[in-house]
């Protein structure tokens, strides 16, 4: 893709981004803030490139880079989305008598 | 906020679009890409989008979460399906070890530890950002960003530059703020002398190193050194930028931390054009940035001075030493705070991050549910900047079985105070401190706080009369006539009063 393509997709997802995070409500900050961390961790396609590659010398090494970075990567996408399923199941409602 | 929705849908739909036209008619980078595979991708984005739409409100979120995991299986399945995988067996132990050590901290961590938690794995976003640049300098062909005779290409470059350098400040800065909000480092401010130079002199640098490896004809050959010396120095200003901000900013910073691990991903996300990572990266950059200016506007204090550090030097609370007179304050029993209580109609509890120190909001929604079946209605103020970071008491009284509907925002109930008959205050101070409305002087001034003071009784519970909260200054509060000090640890006056109660 063309770099004015990929900077248009980026400048429209930041209004998207902009208009999307207001509406979330203040009591889910923080679960906003884990799941933010688990999804940020697509990054792991990268590593996963890298590390798919392989080959001789540099190569090589960039594999073994991009295999550490799918190792911390996926901490973050584990523990993200569970930890964030893990608090959005404690927010209940009031039992109506 | 139909507007919103609309803006939202129109946003997104202009995304697919432009998406799904590129690659059709350009395709300068990585080579031709398959239809499907952009469009994968950019459904992995809008699942994404789904994931923060989703938490517009409870009922929701948990759909909104699944559509995130949804994402993210089909951005790493369409990753390996579609490059020539030398080593599966590798890939899929890095995955299990990840995914494993991720989910077993998950599930044990402490709810009160959500904000190390949170700076922990930021740092692993940004040292990902670093290793994913890294290895695309290393091995350019592998991500079709290399030009016939195997140099980088030029613009490329750049987004390689900015990611390493925004992942590594990511990172270090991560670690130190985890380092604090886990008490491994004295959350007190470390001033050096000269700082905003070094950091500005050394940003400035980082910014001219990426110009030059731009213009630079091979950097592998004439300049192996570049990229390396722009990750280095973009370690050196994420530890010197977070050492100089207190334990009080933390909440500040770790939103802001969040915004930058979003803009790293989106600089790698440009190198290897990857609508997923841009979307994503783009999204998780303004959530971040918007949290931290929430948090600003909540503690009234401007992002640049929070950025430039120093808040909470000392605990001296400002040039107010000594003016700090005895006057008289009115001691209360649990018995006195369970009779009048039990009288009242309408309660309003301000918890603060002392309740979660104590580990009371179990027994203090005991005190709820015991109140309740006394006819009396029972509700929760919560300020922004309660806890240690976004929305964390809310997370904590939903711990505790508080349900949501109870709790309310700040700018929601404060009208509410003046026909409560009780306010009680468990663990906060400076969020109820009237001298952020009415004292200039006060290093608190202009912050929102709740007007407690407008109800009938005040009960504020506090370990003693002598300690006084982050900002360091006195609370007209404490003096009124109708305060009452309950002077105990939060949790054992709440069970005394639960004892009277029932």
């Amino acid at each position: 893709m063309d770099f004015i393509s990929i900077l248009s997709i980026f400048v429209l997802a930041c209004f998207v981004g902009y208009y999307v995070v207001w509406s979330v409500t203040p009591a889910l900050h923080t679960p906003l803030m884990s799941v933010t961390n688990a999804i940020s961790s697509v990054i792991i396609v990268g590593a996963l490139i890298a590390a798919a590659a392989g080959g001789a010398a540099d190569a090589e090494a960039a594999k073994w880079l991009g295999l550490a970075g799918v190792v911390l990567a996926s901490v973050n996408i584990f523990g993200g989305f569970a930890v964030t399923e893990r608090m959005l199941a404690m927010y209940k409602k009031k039992e109506r008598k | 906020m139909t507007t919103l929705l609309r803006n939202a849908a129109g946003s997104v739909g202009a995304l697919a679009l432009l998406a799904i036209a590129t690659p059709a008619h350009a395709a300068t980078v990585g080579g031709d890409v398959p239809a499907w595979v952009a469009l994968a991708y950019l459904a992995a984005g809008v699942l994404f989008i789904l994931a923060l739409r989703g938490l517009s409100s409870p009922e929701s979120s948990r759909a909104g979460n699944r559509f995130g995991m949804i994402g993210m299986v089909i951005a790493v399945a369409t990753t390996l399906v579609t490059h020539e995988v030398a080593g599966l067996v590798e890939i899929l132990i890095a995955i299990a070890i990840g995914g494993s050590i991720g989910f077993v901290v998950a599930r044990r961590i402490a709810m009160t530890a959500m904000p190390q938690l949170v700076a922990g794995f930021h740092s692993l976003v940004g040292m990902a950002a670093v290793l994913v640049a890294a290895a695309a300098y290393l091995n350019p062909g592998a991500f079709g960003i290399a030009d016939a005779a195997g140099i980088l290409l030029p613009i490329t470059r750049v987004e390689m530059g900015l990611g390493a350098a925004i992942g590594a400040i990511t990172f270090s800065g991560s670690v130190i703020a985890f380092a604090k909000l886990n008490g491994n480092m004295s959350g007190a401010p470390i001033l050096l002398p000269a700082r905003h130079v070094i950091n500005l002199g050394t940003l400035a640098a980082i910014l001219g190193l990426i110009v030059y490896f731009y213009f630079v004809g091979s950097p592998r050959v004439d300049t192996p050194w570049l990229f390396w010396t722009i990750t280095i120095l973009a370690f050196a200003v994420g530890f010197l930028l977070i050492i100089p901000i207190g334990g009080a900013d933390m909440p500040v910073v770790v939103s802001m931390l969040n915004s930058y691990s979003g803009w790293a991903a989106a600089a790698m996300g440009f190198t290897l054009g990857n609508t997923a990572m841009i979307i994503t990266g783009a999204l998780v950059g303004s959530s971040g940035a918007i949290l931290s200016y929430i948090m600003c506007r909540a503690m009234n204090r401007k992002f640049l001075s929070v950025i430039a550090g120093g808040f909470g030097a000392d605990g001296g609370g400002g040039g107010d030493k000594g003016e700090r007179i005895e006057r008289p304050w009115k001691a209360g029993s649990a018995d006195d705070a369970a009779f009048l209580m039990k009288q009242a109609e309408k309660i309003i509890i301000i918890p603060g991050y002392g309740m979660a120190v104590a580990q009371a909001q179990h027994v203090l929604r005991e005190m709820a549910d015991l109140l309740k079946e006394e006819g009396v209605s029972v509700k929760y103020a919560i300020h922004p900047v309660a806890g240690r970071m976004p929305g964390h008491m809310n997370v904590l009284l939903a711990e505790a079985n508080v349900p949501y509907d109870e709790v309310f925002e700040l700018e929601d109930i404060n009208s509410e105070f003046s026909q409560a008959d009780v306010a009680f205050i468990i663990g906060a101070n400076d969020v109820v401190n009237p001298a952020a409305k009415t004292d200039s002087s006060s290093p608190i001034y202009g912050m929102p706080v709740f007007d407690v003071d407008k109800a009938k009784t005040v009960f504020f519970i506090k370990r003693s009369m002598g300690g006084v909260g982050y900002a360091g200054v006195d609370n007209e509060v404490f003096y009124n006539d109708n305060t009452m000090m309950l002077l105990s640890d939060a949790k054992k006056m709440v069970e005394e009063i639960n004892k009277s109660l029932g």
